[in-house]
């Protein structure tokens, strides 16, 4: 089932193209900026993508193509200055200073069995999504369940377990009289 | 995230320098000052703002429509408590339970420019006439000082003012003259499935009105189906009092947001004459008016009277009756639900489009009014699932795909009788951020409305198992909650000694003082409370024109 840019538009039609919950995270983003430290910048723009691609991967069920696209839609809304945005920009950096550490490259060079490993070693299947929390936390919030999210609230994602409607898209008030396809 | 950070979070700097521009100084020479701005404040207050300098104070802030889509994010992320959603929390919003049962306040409210109609579900019944006379028509309770037909063509403007969408097919309804101002929505694939069930046992099932539009209306959208209704409408579709607050400042009013008021101040002629409020800034100030309408909820509204106790009233303001906070009501949630062996479609949208009120009025001393209510949201929403647990991939998709689609379930609310040690009083030794006492809740509910609750349960699990489910819950006495309607602490009554207002909402007590709120209502049926609300907040802008064209 292919994700569209038009998945991606209905993603950020539900969660804002701007600030995600951003009115929860604005003094926590300043003072985690450059966090991943010793030195490191914070990825740019396309460096976000790219990780946020690869680990879109492991995310999605291998049903689902159209991820590059899908993903680089969705973060051009996501990635637009706001503290969320910075949110997933310092969380990505974190991905990837552990990639680096652990597996001497960058997580979109990792091999899909490596990139699951990677995140399970980061404690990010487990942890609870907490902006201010622990790694493990802050990176399920703005990494594991930022791209959840944009999946499972887009149509292709609704339709892939049982509605095309799902929660958060505004996808009208007729699919919910209409019965099983 | 506890709703204390939540609130302090909302606010930038830019925030706050914005606020220091705002001007939340007292308006002079204003007519009208009304303590809240929620459905009640705002109907009020549109009502006069044409002919009359109205102000209109609250607790809270005035909301970015902008941020609708963040808070509907909230509302799906996990991260989030419901009070998060909307700011609520934290020592502003502090309070404090006692008694048999616990009342989680702060996800029962909201404070701001809209008040709790930002995040209410928007189902708006009309009581039955005889929730208007239930101590000669029941045998308990004390009657209403107005009829039904008092309130008739209220209820008609109220569901003009709102937007309802509903139909004329409910049988059990009272009468009405017209029909809603938009068509109903259509019926559910599950309220199909429900009805070859009902009809095999005989009980009815008609459509049920929603303040939500099913067509453009009032120049806000129809649903888009969003499915997060409660408690956040991003589309606007929903109604919520923002709507006729604009609509008030649009004809003059003033609002001034984050101005908790403290205290009414009264003169030695049984008149109030100024509302004391604070200002961020920390400032205190006086907004004098000819007439004030307390418009602040079930609990706020006897809290500030509490608080207003003074020399000449000792026991708090229009408490001569001494009932002031008492007899504290909310309506029982009771529900069934369970899985079948076919898909059922549940989770597209927020709202419930069938009921039944076939029982309602069965009520005597001993049974309560219940309505039941079929849902279209049964069981999990598959974005929220999917946000938790330790799978992602192929195994999580397939966790969803087990998970979501084969629900049902069933709602429906309960009366409770008024019960005077039910009550909102002011707590011993603990304080809000201002320093005054927060407000102590004791809820109990009576027998009656437990063996009410197992009533209705015997007729959802019947209609379940008629459809061929497998129960797998039941909400009856020992799990049932309140359904958020905050009723009875300032009962209407005829008698001064037996009630705080009059048939007019006007305080016994206090001349130039009216109470716009479920707060007077002395029983609370089982409808949804906000379309009596309105009906009767419109009366009281009615009867405060007519009281300040009379000259005061």
């Amino acid at each position: 089932m292919e994700l569209t840019r038009r998945d991606a538009t209905a993603a950020l039609a539900a969660l804002g193209a701007t600030g995600g919950v951003a009115l929860g995270v604005r003094r926590t983003t300043d003072e985690r900026r450059g966090r991943p430290g010793d030195g490191e910048e914070l990825p740019d723009d396309e460096a976000v993508r790219t990780a946020m691609t690869a680990v879109a991967e492991t995310m999605y069920p291998d049903a689902v193509s159209g991820i590059d696209s899908f993903v680089g839609a969705f973060l051009d809304g996501r990635l637009d200055g706001s503290p969320h945005g910075e949110g997933i920009r310092a969380a990505v950096a974190e991905v990837e200073s552990a990639a680096r550490s652990w597996d001497d490259a960058p997580v979109a060079d990792l091999s899909p069995a490596d990139r699951d490993e990677l995140l399970r070693e980061l404690g990010a299947d487990v942890a609870e999504e907490n902006p201010d929390g622990t790694t493990a936390e802050r990176v399920r919030y703005y990494v594991v369940n930022e791209l959840l999210l944009a999946l499972y609230s887009s149509p292709t994602g609704g339709e892939l377990v049982g509605i095309e409607n799902p929660q958060g898209h505004p996808g009208g008030a007729e699919s919910y009289q209409r019965g099983p396809p | 995230m506890s709703g204390a950070e939540s609130v302090g979070d909302e606010r930038s700097a830019a925030d706050a320098d914005a606020d220091e521009a705002i001007d939340r100084t007292p308006v002079a020479d204003a007519d009208v000052c009304v303590v809240g701005a929620g459905p009640a404040g705002a109907l009020v207050a549109d009502r006069l703002a044409g002919d009359r300098d109205v102000v209109i104070l609250d607790a809270g802030p005035r909301f970015d429509p902008e941020d609708r889509l963040a808070r509907q994010e909230r509302a799906i992320r996990p991260s989030y408590g419901r009070p998060d959603v909307w700011g609520m929390g934290g020592a502003r919003d502090a309070h404090e339970t006692a008694g048999d049962r616990t009342y989680p306040l702060n996800h029962a409210r909201v404070k701001g420019v809209g008040g709790s109609t930002l995040h209410w579900q928007g189902m708006v019944m009309r009581l039955h006439e005889e929730d208007f006379n239930s101590g000669s028509e029941r045998g308990v309770g004390p009657d209403w000082p107005i009829d039904y037909d008092d309130l008739r063509p209220y209820y008609a403007e109220a569901e003009r003012e709102l937007g309802v969408s509903g139909a004329s097919d409910n049988p059990y309804a009272p009468p009405r003259e017209e029909p809603h101002p938009m068509p109903p929505f259509e019926p559910s694939y599950s309220d199909s499935l429900f009805a070859e069930a009902c009809e095999s046992l005989g009980i009815d099932m008609h459509s049920v009105p929603n303040a939500r539009n099913s067509e453009p209306y009032d120049d806000r959208s129809p649903c888009v189906g969003y499915g997060t209704c409660q408690p956040v409408c991003p589309s606007g579709a929903k109604y919520d009092a923002t709507v006729h607050v604009e609509r008030a400042e649009a004809a003059g009013a003033t609002v001034i947001d984050r101005a908790p008021v403290e205290q009414l101040e009264h003169d030695g002629d049984d008149r109030v004459t100024a509302a004391v409020y604070a200002t961020p800034d920390g400032e205190r100030h006086r907004q004098e008016a000819d007439a004030f309408v307390v418009a602040a909820g079930g609990v706020e509204t006897p809290r500030l009277l509490l608080l207003s106790a003074s020399d000449r009233y000792p026991d708090g303001l229009a408490n001569g009756s001494g009932h002031v906070g008492e007899f504290f009501m909310d309506h029982l949630f009771v529900g069934a639900g369970g899985t079948l062996d076919e898909p059922t479609r549940q989770n597209h949208v927020g709202f419930y489009t069938s009921a039944c009120d076939q029982f309602y009025d069965e009520a005597d001393e001993s049974q309560a009014p219940f309505k039941l209510e079929f849902f279209n949201y049964a069981g999990p929403s598959p974005v929220e699932m999917a946000l938790t647990g330790d799978d992602w991939g192929d195994a999580l998709a397939e966790r969803l795909r087990d998970g979501y689609g084969n629900h049902v379930a069933m709602g429906g609310l309960v009366e409770q009788l008024p019960d005077a040690e039910s009550r909102v009083t002011l707590a011993d030794d603990r304080t809000d951020d201002r320093g005054n006492p927060v407000p102590r809740i004791e809820w109990t509910v009576g027998d009656r409305a437990l063996d009410t609750i197992e009533r209705a349960n015997e007729i959802q699990v019947s209609i379940l198992e008629e459809l061929g489910a497998d129960v797998e819950w039941v909400a009856g006495p020992d799990a049932t909650g309140p359904a958020y309607h905050h009723m009875g602490t300032t009962r209407m009554s005829d008698d001064p000694d037996r009630g705080v207002v009059d048939a007019d909402c006007r305080t016994h007590d206090l001349d130039n003082c009216w109470i716009a709120s479920s707060s007077v209502f002395p029983t609370s049926g089982a409808m949804n409370p906000t379309l009596t609300i309105a009906a009767l907040a419109l009366r009281v802008g009615d009867d405060v024109a007519e009281w300040l064209a009379d000259g005061s």
